[in-house]
């Protein structure tokens, strides 16, 4: 354990990576989204269409196949680069694939949030003369974000624990799994304590983000 | 498309009806933008950055890019199948159907435990549960691997004694993460038969086991059915993690063979619809299932679409689902906790405040895990 404790610079350098990896998808997806939801339920069908396409492909890919795709295909085909040292823009390439996986989530437990939506809500809202826009903004999603902050929380720990696969899928982003194998590897210290360490480490950032859903979703739930 | 969305704007009149039309036109417009920014993108070869965009040169499909027909042609080749394909696939359906197996027993002894009347019991069983459930997947994968330099680390046993296949790492991490989940699955379901069943049973003398296994779990399995299969989506989709360690899945064939014929742009298409197709039939199957409950009125242990929130709500679970839905998955999401009673509730049973319109499901779940 002294080995791993030695080494708690790098522990800590790793999961900052990873809360930064999380912060910016969880903001990109949670915007992609709602419009993906928005598009899912408006009135013009090819939007509708078109979210559902993205939706049902993108959930059904694997995480892996997906940062792959931006990795190698869109990283590396299209020669498009979004920062100027390799490190950041890789990671701006995972921030990319991770908020289009994660956005499918997001959408459907959103999805979900707006079926919950009493009827007379929305015919009061079209009664009142408000457009498909106005009904959107106003009564439909305030409710339903109130109804799937547990879900969204879910979808948030989730992106947490997927930001390993970002290391490793032709990206090799920096972020906490990838700072593990690599103690592994060099043997800097040994494994169990190492491993233990870095599970603690994600533990850290999961439950207290589950407890804290777990709250708030009660505190904020619409009461009916 | 449910009746709330539908209900959420009026039929189109004339106007409405312009509208959309300029709406589709202007999303027809960026989507072939889109397009073409990709199909360009392919087209070109990585050496030739610098040939201008608007020119026949640029659109005419570029024998050397990723849409030439000789990057295609492999897939109609029968050696690319046997060579690559099926290999993959049934490497990746062995990993899955191995961990499914695995994992449903895992999770059948952890959420039977955790609803056990001794707290030594139940206690570590919950903490085991949360702990695999709380790390990634990758993590688990890895520490597999580096099982042997722990025996030689931690008790001494040279190095070579043992291996750790990539296939038994892989199975392995899928077990313990699926199965937690699934442990949270069958305890929730168990839970959510009516508690006359329990009683009744106990009233004719059963045993706590004879009750278990005669009536609760026979009538917890058609509602957990959903749920199950949705994890097993999971699982499937998760079982691409092997890929990293090259483990031989469908995954790791196709970026071999994309290696080969340099075509990663083909190969991933064809990946992702062999991925995406069987994935969706599980799923379409799991919808099956609950809606099969659904016409037999026998509740689901909310799994699919839904997604936790409705059942909190809007009191659906009226026909006696404890909110269940908290620890069960959506059929496609990769990690699916439900923090209302996932990661909140397991080891503090009383914090007894009746609770609001929510989450009653946890309290109601604490009760009979006390005994």
């Amino acid at each position: 354990m002294e080995a791993f404790l030695s080494n708690i610079d790098r522990v800590v350098d790793g999961f900052s990576w990873t809360v930064r990896l999380t912060l910016i998808s969880a903001f990109f997806s949670f915007i992609l989204g709602i419009v993906l939801t928005a598009m899912r339920v408006s009135p013009v069908p090819l939007l509708r269409g078109l979210s559902t396409t993205y939706v049902e492909g993108i959930r059904n890919s694997p995480l892996t196949l997906v940062l792959l795709f931006c990795g190698l295909g869109l990283n590396s085909a299209l020669g498009l680069s979004l920062a100027d040292s390799v490190a950041l823009d890789v990671f701006w390439w995972a921030v990319i694939g991770l908020s289009a996986y994660t956005a499918c989530f997001v959408s459907e437990s959103l999805r979900a949030g707006i079926n919950t939506i009493p009827l007379g809500q929305v015919e009061a809202a079209r009664s009142l003369g408000l457009s498909f826009t106005q009904n959107l903004r106003l009564i439909v999603i305030p409710q339903a974000l109130r109804t799937v902050v547990g879900p969204l929380g879910s979808v948030l720990i989730a992106l947490t624990k997927n930001t390993t696969v970002a290391s490793v899928a032709g990206l090799g982003v920096q972020e906490a799994s990838r700072e593990m194998k690599l103690m592994f590897d060099q043997g800097i210290a040994p494994v169990l304590p190492t491993f233990v360490g870095f599970a603690i480490g994600f533990l850290i950032l999961t439950l207290p983000m589950g407890y804290f859903f777990g709250w708030l979703s009660k505190r904020v739930a619409v009461v009916r | 498309m449910s009746a709330a969305t539908s209900v959420l704007f009026d039929v189109p009149g004339p106007k409405a009806r312009q509208r959309n039309v300029v709406y589709t036109l202007i999303t027809v417009v960026l989507g072939l933008v889109g397009l073409s920014v990709l199909y360009l993108g392919f087209n070109r070869t990585l050496t030739d950055r610098e040939s201008a965009l608007f020119s026949v040169e640029t659109w005419a499909v570029n024998p050397a890019g990723q849409w030439a027909a000789d990057k295609w042609e492999p897939f109609l080749r029968p050696e690319t199948w046997t060579g690559y394909v099926i290999p993959g696939l049934q490497n990746t359906l062995t990993a899955a159907l191995t961990a499914s197996v695995l994992a449903i027993l895992f999770g059948l002894v952890f959420g039977i435990a955790r609803l056990s009347d001794h707290w030594w019991i139940r206690i570590p069983a919950g903490a085991v549960v949360e702990f695999f459930r709380g790390i990634p997947l990758l993590m688990l994968i890895f520490f597999t691997m580096a099982l042997p330099i722990v025996a030689w680390q931690v008790f001494n046993i040279p190095t070579g004694t043992f291996q750790v296949t990539a296939l038994a790492a892989v199975v392995a991490g899928l077990t313990l993460y699926n199965g937690s989940v699934l442990a949270e699955v069958f305890r929730a379901g168990i839970l959510a038969v009516p508690k006359g069943q329990s009683e009744a049973a106990e009233a004719i003398g059963m045993s706590k086991t004879q009750t278990m296994w005669t009536i609760l779990i026979p009538q917890a399995v058609t509602s957990m059915m959903p749920a199950i299969v949705a994890q097993l989506v999971v699982l499937l989709k998760d079982s691409a993690l092997g890929y990293i360690i090259a483990f031989p899945e469908l995954l790791r064939s196709f970026t071999l063979l994309a290696t080969r014929e340099s075509n990663v742009i083909p190969a991933a298409i064809v990946c992702a619809v062999i991925y995406i197709l069987i994935n969706l039939s599980l799923s379409r199957f799991a919808i099956w299932l609950e809606r099969r409950n659904a016409r037999r009125g026998k509740p689901s242990a909310k799994a699919t679409a839904a997604g936790g929130a409705p059942v909190a709500v809007n009191g659906t679970d009226a026909i006696g689902t404890p909110e269940p839905s908290a620890p069960t998955p959506e059929p496609g999401t990769p990690e699916p906790e439900r923090p209302e009673t996932g990661t909140s509730e397991p080891d503090k049973p009383d914090q007894g405040e009746p609770g609001p319109e929510t989450d009653e499901g946890p309290r109601d779940g604490d009760g009979p895990a006390k005994g």
